[in-house]
């Protein structure tokens, strides 16, 4: 297998971890969401937890995409 | 088989200089980065003094402006207590700054012959946004509470054995704060950008390749006003998570825990 070959597969497999990350998120979300619908007293003073949350789940998937670009465009 | 069209979504990142300038062996040209922060500053500056007039009965502009003011003067509020009043200036600026920024480079002004550039999309940018927040983090931290700062890392509670493996666990993740909070926007924006130009490239080669190709660049079509719509949602919901995790960041060096 060429380099330029191997650099698209590897990329490619770096970028599952988008989807991951994708799950995760929803997974904030919709927990959120499932709670809030159960006590809507409470859930406006959650949304600060529930943004670090998504922020935490967010940045393992930003961090796959980077090491997908750094994969792509190495030389 | 159509001719092979190269896509390169990388080449909307590039900086270009509009006003070359050069101080011995450093480049401070006046880049198109530097002309969309000077934008970015004008915009933000024109929408406070407009509702700056304090008037007795606001007006529409001063409601706006009122409204934004007030929710970072909550969220401080929220997250820090009374104390927290004094950094309400800087988190203002840091996350009406990231906002302003994100939206200006989603702007379709292509259509005018005007390539928006985005700020936020050059780790150097963000970097240093988040270093500036990471050091007042810091400075507050040490002039507040001296060497008692360095309790930050062993929590309540924390068994005696185990101080020397919690201490180091939660080093490490305090000292991973600024490169989180500087990529996590920065590949935030760089990703919707890559993302909403391979797929405009795609409508347009759709359309030279005949009915199938068509129906792609249909598809596409529809899918860019959809990443269209979520992208304006990503670039407000990135600043205020960069806010936000200063705030907390700020709380943490002001009242410890």
């Amino acid at each position: 297998m060429d380099f330029a070959s191997a650099q698209v597969i590897g990329a490619g497999l770096a970028a599952i971890g988008v989807g991951a990350a994708a799950i995760g998120v929803g997974n904030v979300f919709g927990s959120f969401l499932e709670s809030a619908l159960r006590n809507p007293a409470a859930a406006d003073s959650q949304q600060g937890r529930l943004f670090i949350g998504f922020a935490a789940a967010e940045l393992l998937g930003l961090i796959a995409f980077a090491v997908a670009m750094i994969i792509l465009y190495a030389r | 088989m159509a001719a092979e069209t190269k896509i390169d979504p990388m080449h909307q990142f590039a900086i270009q200089p509009l006003v070359p300038l050069h101080i011995g062996k450093y480049d401070v040209s006046f880049t198109t980065s530097s002309a969309w922060m000077v934008a970015a500053l004008a915009l933000i500056f024109g929408f406070m003094a407009l509702g700056m007039k304090r008037e007795l009965v606001p007006g529409r502009w001063q409601m706006a402006v009122e409204g934004l003011t007030g929710f970072i003067d909550d969220m401080v509020k929220v997250n820090i207590g009374p104390k927290g009043k004094r950094f309400v200036p800087y988190i203002f600026s840091l996350f009406s700054f990231i906002l302003v920024c994100n939206l200006l480079g989603l702007l379709p002004l292509a259509i005018v012959g005007v390539h928006p550039f985005t700020v936020t999309s050059q780790f150097s940018i963000t970097g240093v946004l988040a270093v500036v927040s990471f050091s007042i983090v810091l400075i507050v931290g040490f002039w507040k509470h001296g060497l008692k700062f360095f309790s930050l890392f062993v929590p309540h509670g924390t068994p005696v054995v185990m101080i020397p493996l919690i201490a180091a666990i939660e080093f490490i993740s305090f000292m991973v704060r600024p490169f989180s909070l500087g990529l996590r926007l920065f590949v935030a924006m760089i990703a919707g950008h890559i993302l909403m130009e391979v797929f405009g490239s795609f409508i347009v080669s759709g359309l030279n390749g005949g009915a199938i190709g068509g129906g792609v660049s249909l598809l596409s079509f529809l899918f860019i006003v959809g990443v269209a719509a979520l992208e304006l949602l990503v670039c407000a919901i990135q600043a205020y998570v960069f806010a936000l995790l200063t705030t907390l960041y700020l709380n943490d060096a002001i009242n410890l825990h």
